[in-house]
């Protein structure tokens, strides 16, 4: 069975080269205005100075400050939304051609779910830091495999609607998991942690972090990058599949496992964040049409961009910090929205 | 010509129970294979057979003088190639992507298609005659050349032999002609073509032999003109067929009224 289109247009209204280079543009510029904005103003001239690695031109008394919040400060968090826009992005496209259906987000295989338990488990239990992030790490893989193996087992003939089926039934699992740990927990010191882990955030991520994310997101991304030609495949049901000559049970499994990889990452380093892997993807198949070898890089681009500017925002338009999970929600639900309207408009 | 299918005692079916006798058939360049029997007699499952999905309950499917099973998933795409009955993509993929998907069974992991894997799409989609329709999207297009449209991804796979399951059903009168002239000027060109239908005049316009499933598992396998005839297919399809010569020899096979109710349920 293969479901419906996903909302495209035609084979994607510019052409894909001059989308990416206004991509790759809008993304240098808001990342200059990234690191200069925030309570300690930096002008563009001193970011560009001390990025290129030459002092700051400023007072003698305020130049190591400066150097201080671009590198130890606002660069990882810059740099740390950059990487789980561009994370979450690419785990959505993988996810929306395995299961054939563009609905389908690193939350439907119960990825982010099994991370925030792990998390949320190791917020309950009083573990470092690390220990968390580790544990959200091992949340999203083992969930992600649970329901690989009981949509594998499930004896139906659609694969795809068999792991749907055990990622929905899963996924609410843990989500009655997560909200009993919720009702466990120390409402002065803990739940205030697990509702801030729950909706994601960049404000405490360090050099060290940052480090670990991209390496993961990297490594995430890496069969995802290796499969976008063969991966389009996936729009044709498994006997025409079979028949091209590729070997799917390796070609799901590579994206699969990329995209639990990579999403399991971003949910360690800076909670959960949704709608960015739904909604991203299917902008991207807006401008540059349905091919997986386009689709993946316009997304990444354009994930990484838009994780950047929802942060930006919400440690800018208030005195407390807004979670970028509360703005992504209310940015991707209109979002999708008039993506949905727009595909209307062209059928 | 050369042979590229040979099907030694066949049994086919699920769970090791077989849907028919054991069949051999042989198909080779240049011939049209054409099979013809009631609904849920098992033509699918024969073709799945064929292309390596479902193993067989028995017997031996052989590619290119090899048993199946010794032929890599990319050595069995360059043997034969898929058109399934309603082509589509879950995604909106354009004709020209559409049919670059016939290439991706060539490419080396990693690797992006080459000149050759474009020029042989390029060559797919002029031979089918869709220059035009290159960069539409294949949702936009009519039934029929939606069909074309899976039948130029075939033919960018390069195999020698196509399977099309029931390649003129749900299409107007028209795209009906055009889809099995197509069919029938592959076969000119040298490929194996194997295709189900339910028109038996189909099988007389573009078929050199038949494969029929009669009642109780029997099947037949031989010309079209001795198979395709109003005896054996009355048998087949368990209602009286008679025909007529058209004004130019054609015999054209109908179904004729019921005999005193001797068919009637």
């Amino acid at each position: 069975m293969i479901a419906t289109a996903s909302p495209t247009s035609r084979s994607g209204r510019l052409g894909w080269l001059p989308v990416l280079v206004l991509l790759a543009v809008a993304l240098v510029a808001t990342t200059l205005y990234a690191l200069g904005s925030g309570r300690f103003e930096l002008p563009l001239v001193e970011v560009l100075r001390i990025l290129a690695g030459r002092a700051p031109t400023g007072d003698a008394a305020s130049a190591p400050l400066a150097e201080t919040v671009l590198w130890q400060v606002r660069g990882p968090r810059v740099f740390a939304s950059l990487t789980v826009g561009a994370a979450l992005a690419a785990s959505g496209v993988a996810l929306q051609s395995v299961f054939r259906n563009p609905l389908a987000a690193p939350d439907l295989l119960g990825v982010s779910a099994g991370a925030a338990l792990g998390a949320v488990a190791g917020i309950f239990l009083g573990w470092s830091v690390v220990a968390i992030q580790g544990a959200a790490f091992v949340g999203g893989l083992v969930a992600v495999s649970i329901v690989y193996s009981v949509g594998t087992l499930l004896p139906l003939r659609d694969r795809t609607l068999s792991l749907v089926l055990a990622g929905i039934a899963i996924g609410s699992v843990l989500g009655a998991l997560i909200a009993l740990v919720k009702t466990l927990a120390d409402p002065y010191t803990q739940l205030p942690a697990i509702v801030f882990w729950m909706l994601g955030s960049f404000a405490s991520i360090t050099a060290s972090d940052l480090a670990l994310l991209v390496v993961f997101a990297v490594i995430g991304a890496a069969p995802l990058v290796v499969m976008r030609w063969r991966a389009d495949a996936l729009a044709l049901s498994d006997d025409e599949i079979h028949a091209l000559g590729v070997r799917l049970p390796v070609l799901r499994l590579a994206l699969v496992v990329g995209a639990t990889l990579a999403t399991s990452a971003t949910v360690a380093a800076a909670g959960v964040i949704g709608w960015i892997g739904l909604v991203v993807p299917h902008a991207a198949r807006l401008l540059v049409g349905a091919s997986f070898a386009r689709v993946l890089p316009v997304s990444m681009l354009l994930g990484a961009w838009l994780m950047l500017v929802i942060d930006t925002i919400g440690r800018s338009i208030g005195a407390s910090e807004v979670p970028p999970g509360v703005l992504t929600a209310l940015v991707g639900a209109p979002v999708l929205f008039a993506l949905m309207l727009a595909r209307a408009r062209n059928d | 010509m050369t042979e590229l299918l040979r099907t030694v005692a066949l049994a086919f079916g699920y769970q090791r129970h077989a849907l028919t006798r054991p069949i051999d058939l042989a198909l080779h360049g240049g011939e049209i294979v054409v099979v013809l029997g009631p609904n849920g007699s098992g033509k699918s499952t024969l073709f799945r057979t064929l292309l390596g999905i479902v193993a067989p309950v028995a017997g031996e499917v052989r590619w290119a003088g090899r048993p199946l099973a010794q032929h890599s998933p990319r050595e069995l795409a360059e043997c034969v190639a898929w058109v399934p009955q309603s082509p589509g993509a879950a995604f909106e993929f354009t004709v020209e992507q559409y049919v670059m998907l016939g290439r991706l069974g060539r490419l080396a992991t990693g690797a992006s298609p080459a000149r050759a894997d474009r020029d042989a799409v390029a060559r797919a989609i002029e031979r089918l005659g869709l220059e035009d329709f290159r960069e539409r999207p294949l949702s936009r297009m009519s039934g029929g050349e939606r069909q074309l449209a899976a039948v130029a991804r075939a033919l960018a796979q390069e195999a020698s032999t196509l399977v099309l399951d029931e390649p003129t059903t749900s299409l107007d009168f028209g795209n009906q002609g055009r889809v099995l002239d197509v069919i029938a000027s592959l076969a000119d060109d040298g490929l194996g073509i194997v295709y189900s239908t339910h028109d038996p005049n189909h099988a007389r316009r573009a078929g050199t032999r038949a494969l029929v499933y009669l009642p109780d598992g029997e099947t037949a396998f031989g010309a079209v003109n001795e198979l395709v005839e109003p005896a054996t297919l009355s048998r087949v399809y368990g209602v009286p067929v008679d025909g007529a010569h058209t004004a130019d020899g054609r015999l054209v096979l109908a179904i004729a009224p019921a005999l005193g109710g001797r068919f009637n349920r």
